[in-house]
């Protein structure tokens, strides 16, 4: 009789999960919600001036576990910088076929000019299409993120205004009260982002 | 014999084959979805409204596909073996009746393929012939999985089909003697017939409980009705007893090597047989076709009983899905453990049981 009573034991799980919501979505045609700190792909941002953040450190490149990040600096022209230090990334490519998402990019960036968004479709027929340059990762002096698939049918560009939440290690004046406080930011780019409401209190 | 007798023989062989084709085709489209509802999935819902022309865009698909033959295999029996499967089972539906019989002027249409004399010995005899499609693909692919399938369908068969039979000789026997001639009868359509009315008729002894219970099999052969249960679920190699097709162990078992239609047919006799043994215990233990007729007359009370079969087989295909759906698949020893030492050996006592019941009822106590 055990036997019985345990088949019963099972058929009562299977025949609950019946009545139970279903956990799969139809992904192209309903979208689930992304959690915020969302690790999609990379965006190079601007300063609300329209100067570039980068400034062509190859820190990124250095810490990027995948080695997938290539980075050429070159000195600002004199008569017209492209950003606001003495150099600028000239060459900024990403191989999204070897990048792992980790963000360790972002986390090593001086200056915050790579950050992440929510977008994830990218998918390529060819190798060579993975290859994210400058044209794609840099946003326009409006803020605007190109795509490498503008017109691709799975991709809701949406989420390029989408940056990826990020934990602050420390407040930016290094003050270690703020390890571990998050900082959300609002969209990628040239909108410069609130503090933290009580930041300017707790720093002094 | 005239030409309308022989026409409407041709309708309803042609009916029960058509039937049997629609069933199947929904039926693997229910199992999916009931297997999808029971994994939180949401499952097929591309191919047409829910999904439910599924079943048809994967067999158009099968039959645009190469048949690779292999290397080793012996090609005669390997080209053979998936008919061998196909044609049983449907063979086997085609004496279990799916509607009561009607007249239509003078002449009387029954709904079933034929209606054997024999019926229950022939659908043993078609559901053995059937593993020899399963040996045989297993043999003849000349690979080692199919081969490892193959003697697994052989050992499981011979096991499972003694205790099938077992339990089957019980039923018969019980219906014998309740019937309204006394004497046995294998046909199918008799042994529906026999059941219908209440319970009452046959066990007046505890008539404040069985006149209220229809007059079906089950309830005082429930032991029968577990062990053919069990053996229908082996016989037609699913989960649990899915040891023929065992993915993790034999890749794909006895059809590793097909592809195309002809896997297409080894998977047609797979959800034929299901829905052929759901239908054989609606027949033998839930009465077939009876059910409330609710003093209907004419089309209604043609089309009550077919919808009734429906029913109590579909009860029975969820039960095999709803089993599939829980058990993980057991091992060899327990199979073989489950096959011999407690369905076998349950059913002879059964059969006892019954016997010495029947005696006492049709010739009183030895002693009396």
């Amino acid at each position: 009789m055990g036997v019985i009573s345990e088949l019963v034991k099972g058929l009562r799980v299977t025949g609950r999960q019946m009545f139970q919501p279903r956990v799969t979505i139809e992904y192209p045609k309903v979208f689930r919600d992304k959690p915020p700190r969302f690790h999609g792909r990379h965006v190079l941002n601007r300063y609300p001036d329209g100067m570039e953040k980068c400034i062509g450190c190859e820190l990124c490149a250095g810490a990027c576990p995948a080695r997938c990040i290539y980075v050429r600096g070159q000195d600002n022209p004199a008569d017209a910088p492209v950003s606001p230090g003495e150099r600028f990334g000239f060459v900024y490519e990403i191989n999204m076929l070897r990048c792992i998402f980790c963000a360790l990019c972002v986390e090593a960036c001086p200056t915050e000019a790579i950050t992440m968004t929510h977008l994830f479709e990218m998918s390529t027929t060819n190798r060579s299409d993975a290859i994210y340059t400058k044209d794609e990762l840099l946003m326009d002096v409006d803020g605007k993120v190109p795509h490498m698939f503008p017109d691709d049918a799975l991709a809701n560009l949406e989420e390029l205004a989408v940056a990826d939440g990020w934990l602050r290690a420390t407040a930016p004046s290094g003050n270690a009260a703020y390890e571990g406080v998050a900082q959300w930011q609002g969209t990628p780019g040239s909108v410069d982002w609130d503090p933290e409401p009580d930041q300017e209190t707790r720093d002094s | 014999m005239d030409l309308i007798d022989f026409l409407i023989i041709l309708g309803r062989v042609l009916a029960t084959f058509v039937l049997l084709l629609v069933v199947t085709v929904l039926n693997v489209w229910i199992e999916r979805k009931l297997l999808s509802d029971m994994q939180n999935r949401i499952g097929p819902n591309r191919a047409g409204p829910f999904g439910v022309l599924q079943t048809v865009a994967d067999g158009l698909k099968l039959f645009f596909k190469e048949q690779i033959n292999p290397k080793k295999a012996e090609m005669g029996a390997f080209i053979l073996a998936p008919f061998l499967a196909v044609i049983p089972a449907f063979l086997l539906f085609m004496v279990i009746p799916w509607g009561a019989p009607f007249r239509i002027g003078e002449r009387t249409v029954s709904l079933q393929g034929t209606d054997l004399n024999i019926g229950v010995l022939f659908i043993l005899a078609m559901s053995s012939l059937a593993v020899y499609a399963v040996v045989l693909a297993g043999w003849s692919s000349g690979s080692k999985y199919p081969l490892l399938g193959g003697v697994r369908a052989t050992a499981q068969a011979i096991s499972y089909e003694a205790a099938l039979g077992l339990s089957i000789v019980a039923v018969v026997m019980w219906s014998a003697t309740s019937g309204g001639t006394g004497g046995g009868s294998l046909s199918l359509s008799e042994l529906v017939a026999r059941q219908s009315g209440t319970l009452d008729e046959v066990i007046p002894q505890l008539a404040f409980i069985t006149q209220f219970l229809p007059r079906w099999n089950v309830f005082p052969q429930i032991v029968a009705f577990v062990i053919f249960m069990v053996a229908a679920v082996a016989e037609t190699n699913r989960a649990p007893f899915d040891l023929v097709e065992a993915e993790q162990e034999l890749v794909g078992g006895f059809h590793t090597e097909y592809s195309g239609m002809r896997f297409a047919m080894f998977f047609l006799a797979e959800y034929v047989n299901i829905f052929s043994m759901s239908a054989l215990a609606a027949t033998l233990f839930l009465g077939g076709w009876n059910g409330p007729t609710f003093g209907s007359t004419g089309i209604v009370a043609a089309v009550l009983p077919t919808v009734w079969f429906l029913a109590k087989t579909y009860v029975i295909f969820f039960m095999f899905i709803w089993i599939r759906a829980t058990l993980p698949r057991m091992r060899y020893d327990q199979l073989m453990t489950l096959g011999w030492k407690r369905l076998i050996p349950g059913g002879l006592v059964w059969l006892l049981l019954s016997t010495l019941v029947i005696g006492v009822r049709r010739f009183g106590l030895p002693w009396a």
